[in-house]
């Protein structure tokens, strides 16, 4: 199942996934089925995730949002019975396969997790813990800083840099794991419903930073509220239960990809439509 | 989940009363009776405790009455010999005893009990886990009069045979003890830690993966510090074991009250001097007899010190992971 | 593309590729080591059982197997004598038999009880917390201080002649009750707490009292729970020797005991004397004495382990009913008006099965509405 001769070419996109005009992608999954032991989650998933553009992927729930998420920076690896077929690609290069090593791909790919999960430990160190074990050769009290002024934190917690992490809100808790994500310098972030742990006010600010790290990363968000979607991001994927197999259970599939006011505007397939409307989900 | 009544057709009559005949006679009293009997049942508990401590206290009094000595002479006492003329009755042979067991068994039991439980929370696949647990459990079922033989037939003539030639080993010595009671609460620092570990949260697991560390990383850099308060906790109960252990310190340390640092000597614990005391020909009453009680108070109050400790800690910790 | 910045990241994966292999290996080698001790264990009992003669060479396997057989047989139907040829256990293994079922009637009753006060009646507050955190320092307390408890209390009943036990196998009987106490109370707690809330409330909702729904239900299916726990807590009974060495089980008893009055030993307690003559003979009959012991023990443990498995809890849950349909708690509960005994005592199809079978309607009924 590893990827083969031929390298995942980024502007040779499958019919299901439209390239985004003006940008290449990065993330790559071609005909991809996920099972959890015997149980399918996904269903031949192809999908091209362009660059620096903020990509969501909306669906009911048990559709396999977080599954397709964290495919791409072997996350799964970790869950026993974890199974995939098809081909992964990220910057060209394989992402699945034994010959790739998982630890040096999710310094690269980062993650962002559903409910905020400092390590119990000081701000500072949270902060600079990634960096460490990655081997960091330059200054990490500037690397620290540096991370937490783009994560929209550091007046917040310059003061503070010594308390435990697990002091802060939970919106100031989920800035610190993406500052924490971004001192490792990744190209991806993939955030898996970042925000649904998270009051209003802490998910505005949330939601403004994403917009901001844009420009230097490649964001894919995975959530449950569509008027989120609708805000963010530049790219939907809109992922649907397939009809039931012999076994009663369905497996998620991609229904839909589309520029975000296309897909929300004007949807072309009848079951994201249904989705978007309320019908179902 | 409330149903609602419009689906249930409502009756047009109620159903004639005989048929619900209030409950029988027996039945109520049931309902009298079970509760103050298990209440009692309850209290029982309570009582072995206050029976300890009054038990302890009252005989631990007359101990000082009856041999006439104070309290600091007892605690602070280097010399435990109640044959000699005075009888000396010095608590701190006895306590040097237990301390030197509890920590060469903590040298062996807690690093390999911890690296166990570290392999059995983060690296075994869930089939082996399955397997080894109950294993483990069996392993800390195995009573400790067997490792007390274990220590006769095979630890002290290895040790013999190794160290004899070089340097002169007793047939009872602390060493021979240290290590088989230290095998002895492995499992139990192994268990405990792993229920330790296991309750991490995920989500710490999985942040730190996300940011490219290896297992090893995870494992002594994020799970070993986060459950740390936990796994002291667990190492303080293993401790507080060995400290209570009789059988197996018995059996291979020996009854000879002296402080001495080599371990290749005899030593005697306070709860092998309690048998000791129990199996010898001391007249009921007397100051020697009753010395049993008062060393078996200064027993209970250290164990029952660190279990507290411990209890508190593992508190605290499950609080931080609510 | 990868960025500028990368160049400052020394990940230096192959050492800590390296670091982290050592460390698992040290990790799978310190947890094997109770295996190791196990093995080593169990490989010097033995042999040192079959130390006395006859000694047929060591690659005779049949011929050791059947010395070894006949070796138990003769030290468990012999009693206790200067000679070690014909010194047995006969004595002690009837006496820890007597003390095993003395302490599993008196200890699996108050303990059963305790815990069902502490789940389901205490009101929680300070005097729960109390009873609660007593039992769980209870359970750390050394054994023989338990002794010490045991001699003043039962042996001597503070001096009172005429309540004194003595050198009774009561004594015993009670010190070792005590001790294994607290495990049965915390067995029997995390027990009750894994029934599902839903088979509670189920039942209260169909006008069950609450002894009704303990009876009927909770109890039933919390059963196999229970059983495990307090197995481990008799096999840890069977096992103890310093309290009894405090209550007077002695080490010239020549008969068994023929109640529960008599005098008595046990199996641990002649195994610490026979260990500790000084003729050498006498450490062979030690040795069978062990494998006698953790034969006992060992098959207590399967039993309870297996009781753990789906398939035990599920042999459990029938075994449970069949006892029911005898007309032991069933019968009643065949009557009782509560409606779900029939629906809790048929074993489900899982180890859940009597939550799904009552959680099912009540299910349905939310779905209808």
């Amino acid at each position: 199942m590893s990827l083969d001769q031929q390298p995942i070419v980024s502007r040779n996109p499958s019919p299901a996934a439209p390239p985004a005009p003006g940008a290449d992608a990065v993330l790559v999954a071609r005909d991809l089925s996920v099972w959890y032991g015997s149980t399918q989650a996904l269903r031949g998933v192809s999908i091209a995730i362009p660059r620096n553009r903020i990509t969501a992927l909306i669906g009911p729930s048990g559709c396999g949002k977080s599954t397709l998420l964290r495919c791409f920076n072997r996350m799964n690896d970790l869950i026993p019975g974890f199974r995939m077929e098809g081909q992964l690609g990220f910057d060209g290069d394989p992402v699945a396969g034994p010959e790739v090593d998982p630890v040096t791909l999710r310094r690269r790919v980062g993650m962002v997790f559903q409910k905020p999960n400092p390590f119990p430990k000081t701000v500072y160190h949270n902060v600079a813990w990634g960096a460490r074990i990655n081997g960091y050769t330059g200054d990490l009290d500037e690397l620290v800083e540096r991370s937490l002024r783009r994560a929209a934190l550091w007046d917040e917690v310059k003061d503070k840099l010594n308390r435990s992490g697990l002091d802060l809100s939970g919106g100031q808790q989920q800035r610190l794991c993406i500052a924490r994500t971004l001192a490792v310098e990744p190209e991806v972030i993939l955030m898996d419903e970042p925000c649904s742990a998270l009051d209003p006010i802490s998910t505005a600010r949330v939601e403004d930073l994403m917009e901001d790290l844009k420009a230097e990363y490649t964001i894919v968000i995975v959530t449950h509220n569509m008027q989120q979607a609708r805000r963010v991001s530049d790219m939907t994927a809109c992922l649907m239960l397939d009809e039931a197999r012999g076994n009663g259970h369905r497996p998620g599939v991609l229904a839909e990809f589309s520029p975000t006011d296309v897909l929300f505007t004007t949807p072309k397939d009848p079951r994201t439509e249904a989705y978007i409307t309320g019908r179902i989900g | 989940m409330t149903q609602s009544p419009q689906t249930t057709p409502i009756s047009p009559e109620p159903p004639p009363r005989r048929s619900w005949a209030g409950r029988s006679r027996l039945q109520s009293a049931q309902e009298f009776v079970v509760p103050p009997l298990i209440f009692v049942c309850a209290l029982i508990t309570v009582l072995t405790t206050v029976g300890i401590v009054f038990v302890l206290g009252l005989e631990t009094v007359r101990f000082f009455r009856v041999a006439g000595i104070g309290l600091f002479e007892f605690l602070g006492g280097a010399t435990l010999n109640p044959k000699a003329d005075p009888p000396r009755y010095g608590i701190l042979p006895l306590l040097w005893g237990t301390f030197v067991i509890a920590f060469g068994s903590s040298l062996i039991a807690l690093p390999i009990g911890l690296l166990s439980a570290i392999f059995l929370s983060e690296y075994a696949p869930r089939g082996l886990r399955a397997v080894l647990k109950p294993a483990l459990e069996l392993l800390a079922g195995i009573p400790t009069i067997v490792y007390g033989y274990l220590a006769l037939l095979l630890v002290t003539p290895v040790l013999k045979a190794v160290l004899e030639p070089a340097i002169r080993v007793e047939f009872y010595n602390a060493l021979s003890a240290c290590i088989v009671v230290g095998v002895m609460i492995i499992p139990m620092v192994s268990s405990l830690s792993e229920d330790v570990l296991s309750a991490v949260p995920r989500g710490l697991r999985e942040a730190a993966y996300g940011l490219g560390a290896t297992k090893f990383e995870v494992a002594t850099r994020v799970v070993l510090p986060a459950g740390l308060s936990g796994v002291l906790a667990s190492f303080l109960l293993a401790i507080s074991r060995a400290v209570g252990e009789t059988m197996a310190v018995l059996l291979a340390a020996g009854v000879k009250p002296q402080i001495v640092l080599n371990p290749l000597r005899s030593v005697e614990t306070m709860t092998a001097y309690i048998v000791n005391v129990m199996k010898g020909e001391a007249a009921v009453g007397s100051a020697e007899h009753l010395s049993l009680y008062a060393v078996g108070m200064a027993l209970f109050a250290i164990t029952l010190a660190m279990n507290i400790v411990s209890g508190i800690i593992l508190k605290h910790f499950r609080e931080e992971y609510e | 593309m990868s960025r500028a910045s990368d160049a400052l990241y020394r990940p230096r994966r192959g050492l800590r590729r390296a670091l982290g292999a050592g460390f698992a290996g040290l990790c799978l080698a310190a947890t094997l080591s109770g295996v190791v001790v196990l093995v080593v264990l169990l490989g010097a009992v033995l042999v040192k059982a079959l130390a006395l003669p006859p000694n047929p060479p060591w690659f005779a396997v049949g011929e050791q197997l059947r010395e070894l057989a006949a070796f138990l047989s003769r030290i468990a139907s012999s009693t206790n004598s200067p000679n070690p040829e014909l010194a047995g256990f006969k004595a002690g293994i009837i006496g820890s038999l007597w003390l095993l079922l003395l302490v599993a009637l008196i200890a699996i009753p108050v303990g059963v009880g305790a815990g069902l006060y502490l789940e389901e009646y205490a009101p929680a507050g300070r005097l729960r917390r109390a009873i609660q955190t007593n039992i769980a320092n209870l359970a750390g307390v050394p054994s023989i201080v338990y002794g010490i408890l045991g001699l003043v209390v039962f042996s001597r009943a503070f001096g009172f002649q005429a309540l004194a036990l003595g050198k009774m196998l009561w004594a015993g009987a009670l010190t070792l009750s005590l001790l294994v106490l607290p495990i049965v109370v915390i067995a029997t707690q995390e027990a009750l707490r894994a029934v599902p809330p839903s088979l509670r409330q189920a039942a209260l909702a169909l006008g069950a009292t609450r002894w009704q729904v303990i009876r009927d239900h909770v109890l039933p299916s919390a059963l196999p729970g229970i059983l495990t726990g307090t197995i481990l807590a008799l096999s840890r009974a069977i096992g103890e020797t310093a309290p009894l060495l405090m209550v007077g089980a002695a080490n010239s008893i020549l008969f068994p005991p023929s109640g529960p009055s008599d005098y008595y030993t046990a199996l641990p307690v002649e195994i610490y004397n026979f260990a500790t003559l000084p003729r050498e003979e006498f450490r062979s009959v030690a040795a069978g004495g062990i494998l006698i012991l953790l034969g006992i023990l060992l098959s207590m443990n399967a039993v309870a382990i297996f009781l753990r498995t789906p398939t035990g809890q599920r042999a459990a849950s029938r075994a449970i009913a069949q006892l029911g349909r005898l007309g032991w708690s069933g019968r009643r509960a065949g009557r009782s008006r509560t409606g779900l005994a029939s629906a809790v005592v048929v074993p489900g199809p899982g180890a859940s099965g009597p939550d799904s079978e009552v959680a099912q309607p009540t299910d349905q009924g939310g779905a209808e509405s």
